[in-house]
C-alpha cells in the first residue's frame, strides 16, 4: 500500500501542477479561446473536419471491403492486386500521398474517360479536377482503405469455417451468405479497430491544411496568422477535437455492444470417447 | 417401416474420387439410396465417411464420378456433349433439396433459434414469413423446444443446438437430409435427446444418411449400413446382416473394438 500512497501523491501533486500552469499563465489567453471557440470560421473548419472524416471512412471503408474481398480470393491475380494495393497505401505515409495527390496535375495534365489509344468520351483538365477538397478526399480515403482493408480481412477470417457450410448447405446464395451470416459475425471482430481507425482518421485530416484544405486546424491557422495568438487558436483547435473524439468514442462502445448481441462463442465440447477413434 | 413409392432412388452415387492434396479421401465409391432408406456410414476417423456425405451435399467439390438426385445430375451439366460446372444459380437450385446436419451444429449464432430455422425457407424456398413460422413453431414442437424459439443459440445446450439445427435442416424439406455425427461434440448425457430427435424423424419415412460412431442407433434405426476404410466401401449390406454377419476382417475387427471401447466407457 505505501507504494499507492506514494502514487496518489504524486498524481495529486502533478494534477495541481497542470492546473496552475493552465491557469495562472496568461499566455493561454483564456478569453482568447472563449472567445474564437464558437466562431463562425472555426464551426465552419469543424463542420469540415467531419465531413471529409465521414466522406473518407465511408469510401475507405467500401474499398476496403472490396480489397479485403479480393485478398481471400482463391483466384491468385486478384490476391496480388490487392495485396501490393495494401502494401503500397499503406507504406506511404499520408502526408507525402496528400501532396502527391495535390500535384497530380504535373504527371497527369488531362484526365480522361476513352479507350486507350483510341477515342476520348470524356476528358477534363487535371488542375479543375483536383482541387484542396478532392486530392484530400482521395488521400485520406485510399490511406483509409488500405487500413480497413487489413481490419476487415481479420474480420471476415475469424468467422467459423462451419458458418460457411451451414450457409451453403441451406443453400443461401454467396452474397446473402456474405451479406447476412458472415459480414454480421466479422463485425464484432471489425468494429472496435474500426472506432480507432475514425478517430485516427478524423485527427488526420488536420493533415490536409498544408493542401490549403479548410478544416478545422487550417481556420484555426487562419485566424492566429492575422492575429499572433497562435496558443489560445490552438487550444480551440485540440478542445473541438477532444470533444468529437469522445463523443465517438461514446458511440463506438454502443455500436459494439449491439453487435456483440448473440456472439458468443460456442463452448467446443471435448470430443466423446465412446466408440469413437480406434 | 420403409415404403418404397417409387422403384428409381433418390440418390445415386458413381465412382466417386476426391483427393486433398497427396491424400485420396475417396477412391470410387459407388452407392444408391432409396426413397424411405435410413443409411449409417460407419468406419474409424479418416476412413472418409464424413467427405463422402459432404461431397454428396455439394460442400466439397468432386474430383471424378457422380452425384444423381432423382436421377439428375449434381454440379455439372451437359453442353455439347463435354461436361460443364453449373452456374452459382443452378448449383444452388440443386443443393436445396437437400440439407444437412452438423457436428458443431453450426446455428447462426447472431439470429434467434426461429430464424435460423426460418431464413432458408423464406429466402431460399420462396415461403411467406407467416408460413414459415408456422412450419418453425411445428418443427420446434417436434423437437420439444417451442419455447425457445425467440432464444439465441447460445442460451441453448449442445443437445438443444443441435436439435434446432435438425429442425433447420428438416424444415427445408429435402429429398435427402445428411447428417455429419451429429452426436460426436456432446456430452454423453446429451447424446440420447438427439438420438431420439433422429429415431423420430426416422420414423416418418424421410430418406436420411447419416455418419455416426453409434453403433446402438445404427442397428437399431437404419436399414442399411455402409462400412468405409481408406475411402472405399468395404461393405454395404441391411443392418441386421452387417451388425450380426460381418463379411470382412475389418469389419469385424471394426465392431469388436467398438463395442469394447462402448463397454468400457459405460463401466
Amino acid at each position: 500500500m505505501p507504494l499507492r500512497i506514494l502514487g496518489s501523491t504524486l498524481l495529486v501533486m502533478v494534477t495541481l501542477g497542470v492546473l496552475t500552469f493552465l491557469i495562472t499563465n496568461e499566455r493561454f489567453e483564456w478569453p482568447v479561446v472563449a472567445e474564437y471557440l464558437l466562431a463562425p470560421s472555426v464551426l465552419t473548419g469543424l463542420v469540415m473536419t467531419l465531413m471529409l472524416t465521414v466522406v473518407c471512412m465511408f469510401l475507405g471503408t467500401l474499398l476496403g471491403t472490396v480489397l479485403a474481398s479480393g485478398q481471400l480470393s482463391d483466384f491468385w491475380p486478384y490476391r496480388l492486386a490487392c495485396v501490393v494495393f495494401v502494401g503500397f497505401f499503406r507504406g506511404v505515409p499520408p502526408l507525402v500521398q496528400l501532396i502527391f495527390w495535390f500535384n497530380l496535375a504535373y504527371l497527369l495534365p488531362r484526365i480522361s474517360v476513352g479507350i486507350p489509344y483510341g477515342p476520348e468520351f470524356f476528358g477534363w483538365s487535371t488542375n479543375s479536377l483536383i482541387t484542396p477538397l478532392t486530392a484530400a478526399i482521395i488521400g485520406l480515403s485510399l490511406h483509409q482503405s488500405a487500413y480497413m482493408a487489413e481490419i476487415i480481412r481479420a474480420g471476415l477470417l475469424s468467422v467459423d469455417l462451419g458458418q460457411h457450410d451451414a450457409a451453403s448447405a441451406m443453400g443461401f446464395s454467396r452474397w446473402h451468405t456474405f451479406s447476412s451470416v458472415v459480414l454480421p459475425q466479422a463485425m464484432r471482430v471489425i468494429i472496435p479497430p474500426s472506432g480507432s481507425q475514425v478517430i485516427a482518421l478524423l485527427k488526420g485530416t488536420s493533415l490536409v491544411s498544408v493542401i490549403a484544405m479548410g478544416d478545422l486546424l487550417n481556420a484555426v491557422q487562419t485566424i492566429y496568422n492575422r492575429t499572433y495568438e497562435v496558443v489560445p487558436m490552438l487550444i480551440v483547435a485540440v478542445i473541438w477535437y477532444l470533444i468529437v473524439v469522445t463523443l465517438l468514442t461514446l458511440a463506438q462502445r454502443r455500436v459494439e455492444a449491439h453487435f456483440g448481441r448473440g456472439a458468443v462463442r460456442i463452448a467446443h465440447k471435448k470430443p466423446r470417447t465412446r466408440g469413437k477413434k480406434s | 417401416m420403409k415404403t418404397h413409392i417409387s422403384t428409381a432412388p433418390v440418390l445415386e452415387v458413381t465412382s466417386l474420387s476426391k483427393h486433398f492434396g497427396e491424400l485420396t479421401a475417396l477412391d470410387k465409391v459407388s452407392l444408391t439410396v432409396d426413397e424411405g432408406e435410413v443409411v449409417a456410414v460407419l468406419g474409424r476417423s479418416g476412413s472418409g465417411k464424413s467427405t463422402l456425405v459432404r461431397c454428396i451435399d455439394q460442400l466439397e467439390q468432386i474430383d471424378a464420378g457422380a452425384v444423381y438426385l432423382d436421377g439428375e445430375l449434381l454440379g455439372f451439366e451437359q453442353v455439347r456433349g463435354r461436361l460443364r460446372p453449373l452456374s452459382d444459380k443452378k448449383h444452388r437450385l440443386q443443393r436445396r433439396r437437400m440439407s444437412m446436419v452438423f457436428q458443431q451444429f453450426n446455428l447462426f449464432p447472431h439470429w434467434t433459434v426461429l430464424r435460423n430455422i426460418t431464413e432458408a425457407t423464406v429466402v431460399a424456398h420462396g415461403l411467406s414469413k407467416a408460413a414459415a413460422e408456422k412450419r418453425a413453431f411445428d418443427l420446434l414442437a417436434r423437437v420439444e423446444l417451442s419455447e425457445k424459439a425467440h432464444a439465441y443459440p447460445r442460451h441453448l445446450s449442445g443437445g438443444q443446438q443441435q436439435r434446432v439445427a435438425i429442425a433447420r435442416a428438416v424444415a427445408v424439406e429435402p429429398r435427402v437430409l445428411f447428417f455429419d455425427e451429429p452426436t460426436s461434440a456432446l456430452d454423453p448425457e446429451l447424446v440420447g435427446e438427439v438420438l431420439q430427435t433422429m429415431k423420430d424423424l426416422a420414423s416418418t419415412g424421410r430418406t436420411m444418411m447419416v455418419v455416426t460412431h453409434e453403433l446402438e442407433f445404427a442397428r437399431e434405426v437404419s436399414n442399411r449400413c455402409i462400412f468405409m476404410a481408406e475411402g472405399k466401401i468395404i461393405e454395404d449390406r441391411p443392418s441386421r446382416e452387417f451388425f450380426e454377419n460381418p463379411h470382412s476382417e475389418q469389419l469385424r475387427t471394426f465392431l469388436a473394438r467398438s463395442n469394447r471401447d462402448a463397454n468400457e466407457v459405460n463401466a
